[in-house]
């Protein structure tokens, strides 16, 4: 559905995607994970054919982008991570304008508007304004409006980004439902928990590379200890000093927590015994823990 | 911007952006007809009768029917610049519609011609109400001659779309119209023989004034107006043309550096 080769740009002297391969197959959910400026929002304006690339191959939908373009929009829902839904137009009038950008006429996208407004939880707002709507339902208007010309492959620039814990798990089965409907997703987002939910295969970006690709559970058994114990509290630099070492396979310390990963917990836990001022959480390591190792744990702007 | 330069790649899809705008206008067609009307109208009846009352003919016509042609042009010119200045800004800066729109199988230049045609017909739309006017209080020399005005307000519309499209690239927010309407179109208006004959200008003012827009404008109205067959057709128009095309292509290179970059 989706094949990239070597595709890199720059802006000036910096690169901003360098040398990037990727491959999504038809009904896949793929996600693009990154720090702040590791080219992914970049990536998917390159793969829409918005900006030219400095090099490399995009073929989307099996058509060549940037040279056809148009024609593999055709083909491409959008979802945004900026909403730019229409304020001028109520919701059905959003849905209506937007499918005649894709040469809709207005009988087809009318047969289809009362289905997108039942997907997206909205058909009871079909005639309320743009700014009457929560950020919720503005997102699930955004996902309907993506849908209007009935894409193969949609593309999500962090969909659920400021969203409140119900919104996003309303767009989140909307996404499933969208899958085992047999679309194609591509998704970036910076919640690990989103992409260990929806994505079958990741590509984890770094400086515009890919840092690592694959099944987030086989991410994780291959780049990570299968446990990890948070420890924090008074004493924590005596303890580290004295025991980190030896019970950890590898720990670091961010601000005033140390993580310390693992295959046997119980050791950790039991030499933690040594120092009972300090609190610790001991849980399975996740894609979270996969990131940060790749990505490093400094601020990213 | 020269990176960005090239011949614009036009589809028919810039249609459904000019739709967007027309039912988005048409929710508010009378408040806004009657707002584009006012102004214009008030400045030609108000100077025309106040002050066109003290004096005698003015370039062979009273002063009331010379500015009256004065006026098609320039309330021409202002729908259309306001069009492309502050609604398209709105559009392309505050709302984000026309990321959205080239989300679909757009391209900017489809969106920047469905703005340019939008802001065409808001002029036609302006030129049309002074031209009633003209119609109502018989200010004309020939009805059927005066006709040929619906043309030449579209021209003159597209004319100053264009050059505004390019205000519009640069733009970082509506504060800097100010200079747009102060350095280019509040000139445009004293010295391209809107209120008084270009020939009262001094010479090199007048050989300025030759070469802007405007003049070319007024220059085709007002014959038209009075019944006469305008001079220089084929240069008004040309020159009418090309201003508003360069406009168009150099605003795309501007907008595609700053939207797609």
């Amino acid at each position: 559905m989706l094949k990239v080769r070597g595709l890199t740009k720059k802006y000036g002297d910096t690169e901003v995607v360098r040398g990037l391969d990727l491959t999504v197959r038809r009904g896949e959910c793929f996600g693009l994970l990154g720090p702040n400026g590791a080219g992914k929002t970049t990536t998917l304006r390159l793969l829409l054919g918005l900006i030219e690339p400095d090099s490399g191959s995009i073929e989307l939908a099996g058509i060549a982008v940037p040279q056809h373009a148009r024609e593999a929009r055709m083909k491409v829902g959008v979802v945004p991570q900026m909403d730019n839904l229409d304020p001028d137009f109520s919701v059905r009038e959003n849905l209506l304008a937007y499918g005649r950008y894709f040469g809709m006429s207005k009988a087809a996208v009318a047969a289809r508007v009362p289905k997108l407004l039942e997907f997206a939880g909205l058909a009871s707002k079909a005639d309320a304004q743009i700014a009457q709507l929560s950020g919720g339902m503005k997102r699930r208007l955004t996902l309907a409006r993506a849908l209007v010309h009935d894409p193969d492959i949609l593309f999500l620039d962090e969909p659920t980004t400021g969203l409140d814990p119900q919104a996003r798990h309303l767009i989140w089965q909307g996404l499933r439902r969208l899958i085992a409907d047999g679309k194609t997703i591509v998704l970036t987002t910076h919640f690990m928990e989103e992409a260990e939910r929806l994505t079958d295969r990741l590509a984890i970006l770094d400086h515009g590379r890919k840092v690592a690709e694959g099944a987030p559970r086989a991410l994780i058994e291959s780049h990570i200890e299968p446990a990890v114990v948070e420890v924090y509290g008074e004493g924590l630099d005596a303890w580290m000093r004295d025991y980190a070492g030896p019970v950890c396979l590898r720990f670091e310390t961010v601000g005033e927590t140390l993580f310390c990963y693992t295959d046997n917990a119980e050791r950790v836990i039991d030499a933690l015994k040594q120092a009972p001022a300090l609190r610790y959480l001991h849980r399975p390591s996740n894609l979270e823990d996969v990131f940060l190792k790749l990505t490093g744990r400094d601020l990213r702007d | 911007m020269i990176r960005h330069l090239r011949f614009p790649r036009l589809s028919w899809r810039f249609i459904p952006v000019w739709q967007r705008n027309y039912l988005v206008w048409k929710k508010l067609a009378i408040p806004s007809i009657l707002g584009n009307l006012a102004d214009p109208m008030l400045y030609m009846l108000g100077l025309g009768y106040g002050l066109g009352s003290l004096l005698p003919d003015v370039a062979g016509m009273p002063y009331l029917t010379f500015l009256a042609a004065g006026t098609v042009a320039y309330s021409t010119m202002n729908a259309a610049t306001f069009e492309v200045l502050y609604s398209s800004f709105s559009r392309m800066h505050v709302q984000r519609t026309w990321d959205a729109i080239m989300n679909a199988p757009l391209t900017l230049d489809d969106v920047m011609m469905g703005e340019l045609t939008w802001a065409v017909a808001k002029s036609l739309l302006s030129g049309l109400a002074i031209l009633a006017v003209i119609w109502g209080l018989g200010l004309y020399g020939n009805f059927w001659m005066t006709l040929w005005i619906i043309p030449v307000v579209a021209l003159v519309g597209f004319c100053f779309g264009g050059l505004g499209l390019v205000m519009n690239a640069v733009s970082p927010s509506y504060d800097f119209f100010l200079y747009y309407f102060s350095l280019v179109i509040t000139p445009m208006v004293l010295l391209c023989g809107v209120f008084f004959p270009v020939s009262q200008l001094p010479l090199p003012v007048q050989a300025v004034s030759a070469w802007l827009p405007l003049t070319h404008a007024i220059d085709l109205a007002r014959p038209l107006v009075v019944g006469n067959v305008p001079g220089d057709i084929a240069l008004h128009v040309v020159a009418l043309l090309i201003y508003g095309s360069l406009g168009y292509i150099i605003a795309l290179a501007l907008t595609r550096r700053r939207l797609l970059k």
